[in-house]
């Protein structure tokens, strides 16, 4: 019972110390935006694996309500006056409800079926997004306004590299705490064997549904945070291909693993920055991971690795 | 009426793509419980390798044959390489590696051609047709009577060959037919390259209308996929009513109701299909046994 | 005073019917047995019963009440619990874990107190799992409380799953076929759980094969051959019933036996 208090706590305090610590070895702001677009990311993602590695659905539209948080804070202060705080709130709550409606008919379907209705989903909105170019700028996208809180214009990449760390920071918390809790144990239970669940007592739909709306949750503010950081929006990130980025990140780092998301989001992003020649290639190259990992090392990088550690230390 | 009749062979012709698309995809579920999403790829190769070779000197005839013989040899290159080694992993893996072939077939498709649309001569002229007061491409009648073809083509081979009707066996059960010795990778191979003739084959036909280029793989694969569960997931005549259908519905929400979201269509459709239907219209209900 | 009663049960499957006016009770602390040859409709008969399928025609009541459209979690709220022939473990969560989430309906689950993991969430989780321990205990599993479930032996699985089947305290337990693939003293231990299971008040449907198990433990015994009920009664009477022989070994079989 020890180790596993001890197992979340030293994940945090390694994180914490990670994120307290890289800024040291910066030498030009350009790498804290790298790094704060990748705590932003891994925060998406570990939302997006309560989903896929906890409760064993899948989103394949993920990016929508990513999009959604991203254009609250964008649309909120420019049409409505509504202050940035508020509208990621907004953002936020619109993603939940929006996940809470059309989650309960989704999640009916199983396998390919739930693959493609999210796909479909995600689509439909970054079609509307894209369509309704008096709100949102249409395909070009639409400045974000920065965000002031209690006076405090909050701007520079090193600003917003401590607000995401933070952010990050606070949702592996979450993620963490609900593994050893009655509801980390329903999603594991009934992505293992759903009907074992319900002959447990397990209300199967109702559990699916809370994995689905987190995962919004997560998406949104995570969407809003990326809007406010970098002062601008387009539809791409409320797009097919974020969307299939967003699950390559859980599945590439693990699915399950709440350290995996982590992984999968850092090199994902990393990747093509530390490859800009090959800034064509981008496409060829995501592809090609996605194939290979999902040949090679199905189980994800971080599973992977702690195997052959554990052989190696058995050994 | 001219009108009317406008959307109706619009709708027919495009429809007739997305019948196309949904076919290769049923093909190969059928054979293998794959849900290709590279599927619209080769729609896309078939257009883009056919105007790169004419362009490059080939005569345009030779130029879409090429095209034909690259998408299968893509076809087979994909099963070989990427789904056969992952032939026991989930569905959802599967798919998730078909889309990852897809985005490497853009990406490829990206730097050897380029990201322009670009346009193929019609067969037969671009004198539009009369009838009943609406002015048709002679285009559209090739693509439907292409269409019209292939699906004959496939009716036969399934139906009324040896090697067809192994092709139904491996659907219908792949350990049964393997049991009675029937080679099922031959079968997957022959559904994973026919399904890219089939593809490449409409992309041919359809890019003197619609145009073509390196990135519109993806939302055909989306529309065929749509087209596929309204029919019936698994259903041949199902995919093809499936695409006939979808295609008259975007036309004729087009033409009377929003012109600017075109695309939704299909996306409404398919999540309406799952949520009311999810056999399609000509599926059947499964039980799962415990 | 029956707690479990089904009432002329029939269903089809693509027009085979699969049960077909199966009736049979069970009171508390009573052993009741189901048996019949392979394809007899016992698991579908489970299945029915558990909420699984949803039968075409007849009831299930539970303590009186028609329970006969229930989905499996709602019967287990009302105190049915069930074992699965092809077992439904999981996989990959700890044997502990697996007999905790069987304490499901015990444990008071709020999503915000389980994502900030406030205490009271913590006190409750050393609780179940003190529970499940003493379950894991009772079944033989204490030393394997923390192993991925997936990476034990096909025995020590059915003993999971009875164990997490008893985690839900229910009064009415299915277990279906509990002792296939166990031998002669994984049987007998089998044999000892269900006796005081039975002795806690709890009643027990059983679907077996293993005849001996079945002879010896049973009140009662109901016998089904193509979903449909053939015999039934007190161990004694079932064993020498000229139709169960004809049902398991054949007519020419039922001869050899008569004459034996």
């Amino acid at each position: 019972m020890l180790q596993k208090i001890g197992h979340r706590y030293l994940t945090l305090i390694a994180l914490a110390v990670i994120v307290a610590a890289l800024p040291l070895i910066f030498p030009s702001s350009y790498y804290f935006r790298v790094a704060s677009l990748v705590w932003v990311s891994a925060f998406a993602a570990i939302g997006l694996n309560i989903l896929m590695g906890q409760a064993g659905q899948v989103s394949l539209g993920h990016a929508g309500f990513f999009g959604i948080g991203a254009y609250a804070v964008a649309i909120g202060p420019a049409h409505f006056g509504i202050p940035t705080w508020a509208a990621l709130l907004i953002g936020c709550a619109l993603s939940s409800v929006l996940a809470y409606l059309v989650g309960r008919p989704i999640l009916k379907l199983k396998g390919h079926y739930l693959a493609i209705a999210t796909l479909g989903l995600g689509v439909l909105v970054a079609l509307v997004i894209t369509t309704e170019s008096r709100w949102t700028g249409g395909p070009d996208g639409m400045p974000v306004a920065k965000l002031t809180l209690l006076g405090w214009r909050v701007s520079g990449s090193d600003t917003w590299y401590w607000i995401s760390g933070g952010l990050l920071l606070l949702g592996t918390w979450i993620a963490l705490n609900l593994n050893d809790t009655p509801t980390g144990r329903a999603f594991r239970a009934l992505h293992d064997s759903e009907v074992a669940a319900r002959v447990a007592g397990i209300d199967v739909a109702r559990f699916k549904l809370q994995a689905f709306v987190i995962a919004a949750a997560y998406a949104s503010v995570a969407g809003s945070v990326l809007a406010m950081m970098n002062g601008f929006i387009n539809p791409d990130q409320a797009g097919f291909l974020h969307s299939v980025e967003m699950v390559t990140m859980v599945v590439l780092g693990g699915l399950g693993s709440v350290v995996g998301s982590i992984v999968g989001a850092a090199v994902l992003i990393t990747l093509p920055q530390v490859l800009t020649v090959f800034q064509e290639y981008e496409h060829l190259l995501l592809g090609f991971i996605i194939i290979v990992s999902m040949i090679f090392m199905r189980d994800g990088i971080v599973p992977t690795l702690s195997r052959v550690l554990a052989k190696r230390t058995q050994s | 009426m001219p009108e009317f009749v406008q959307f109706l062979v619009s709708g027919l012709t495009v429809g007739a793509v997305y019948a196309l698309v949904a076919l290769g995809f049923t093909l190969v579920y059928n054979a293998s419980d794959v849900v290709n999403f590279a599927q619209g790829e080769f729609v896309m190769l078939g257009g883009m390798v056919t105007v790169f070779a004419s362009a490059a000197g080939i005569p345009l005839p030779l130029a879409a044959l090429l095209a034909v013989v690259v998408s299968v040899v893509v076809g087979l290159l994909l099963y070989w390489l990427a789904i056969e080694p992952a032939r026991d992993a989930s569905p959802v893996t599967l798919i998730i590696i078909t889309i990852g072939a897809s985005i490497l077939l853009r990406g490829a498709a990206q730097i050897l051609f380029d990201k322009q649309f670009h346009k193929l001569p019609s067969i037969s002229g671009d004198t539009p047709v009369n009838l009943l007061g609406a002015a048709i491409q002679p285009q559209s009648f090739w693509v439907l009577g292409g269409t019209a073809v292939i699906v004959i083509l496939l009716y036969v081979f399934l139906e009324r060959t040896v090697l067809g009707k192994a092709v139904l066996a491996t659907a219908a059960n792949k350990l049964a037919a393997r049991l009675v010795g029937i080679n099922t990778t031959t079968v997957m191979a022959l559904a994973f390259g026919g399904s890219a003739a089939i593809g490449a084959v409409a992309g041919v036909l359809i890019t003197p209308i619609t145009l073509t280029s390196y990135d519109v793989g993806t939302l055909l694969a989306l529309k065929g996929f749509a087209a596929a569960m309204l029919g019936g997931m698994g259903n041949p005549l199902g995919a093809v009513a499936g695409g006939l259908l979808l295609g008259l519905l975007e036309a004729f929400g087009v033409g009377y109701i929003s012109s600017t979201y075109k695309d939704a269509f299909a996306f409404i459709v398919i999540l309406l299909v799952l949520f009311a239907m999810p056999q399609g219209l000509f599926g059947r209900r499964t039980v799962e046994r415990v | 005073m029956t707690i479990l009663g089904a009432r002329d049960i029939g269903i089809s499957f693509g027009g085979i019917k699969a049960i077909d006016g199966v009736n049979f009770s069970v009171s508390p602390g009573q052993i009741l047995s189901i048996i019949g040859p392979n394809g007899a409709g016992k698991t579908t008969l489970f299945n029915i019963v558990s909420g699984v399928y949803e039968c075409d025609q007849g009831r299930v009541e539970l303590s009186g009440e028609d329970v006969t459209r229930l989905t499996p979690d709602k019967l287990a709220a009302r105190g049915l619990s069930r074992t699965f022939q092809n077992l439904q473990i999981f996989q990959r969560m700890t044997a502990a874990e697996n007999v905790m989430v069987g304490r499901h309906l015990r444990e008071r689950c709020n999503l915000l107190a389980d994502l900030f993991r406030l205490p009271s969430v913590t006190r409750q989780n050393s609780e179940t799992r003190e529970a499940a321990l003493t379950l894991l205990d009772d079944v033989g599993l204490r030393s394997s409380a923390d192993i991925a479930a997936g990476s034990l032996s096909y025995g020590a699985c059915k003993r999971l799953e009875i164990a997490r089947a008893l985690a839900a305290e229910p009064r009415v337990l299915l277990l279906d076929e509990p002792a296939a693939g166990c031998n002669a003293v994984e049987t007998e231990e089998i044999d000892e759980l269900i006796r005081r299971v039975a002795a806690k008040g709890i009643a027990v449907v059983l679907v077996e094969h293993d005849m001996k198990l079945v002879m010896k433990i049973s009140n009662h015994i109901l016998v089904l051959n193509r979903g449909k009920p053939i015999a039934e009664g007190a161990p004694r009477e079932v064993r020498d019933n000229p139709a169960v022989l004809e049902a398991y070994l054949g007519k020419h079989g039922a001869k050899e036996a008569a004459r034996a």
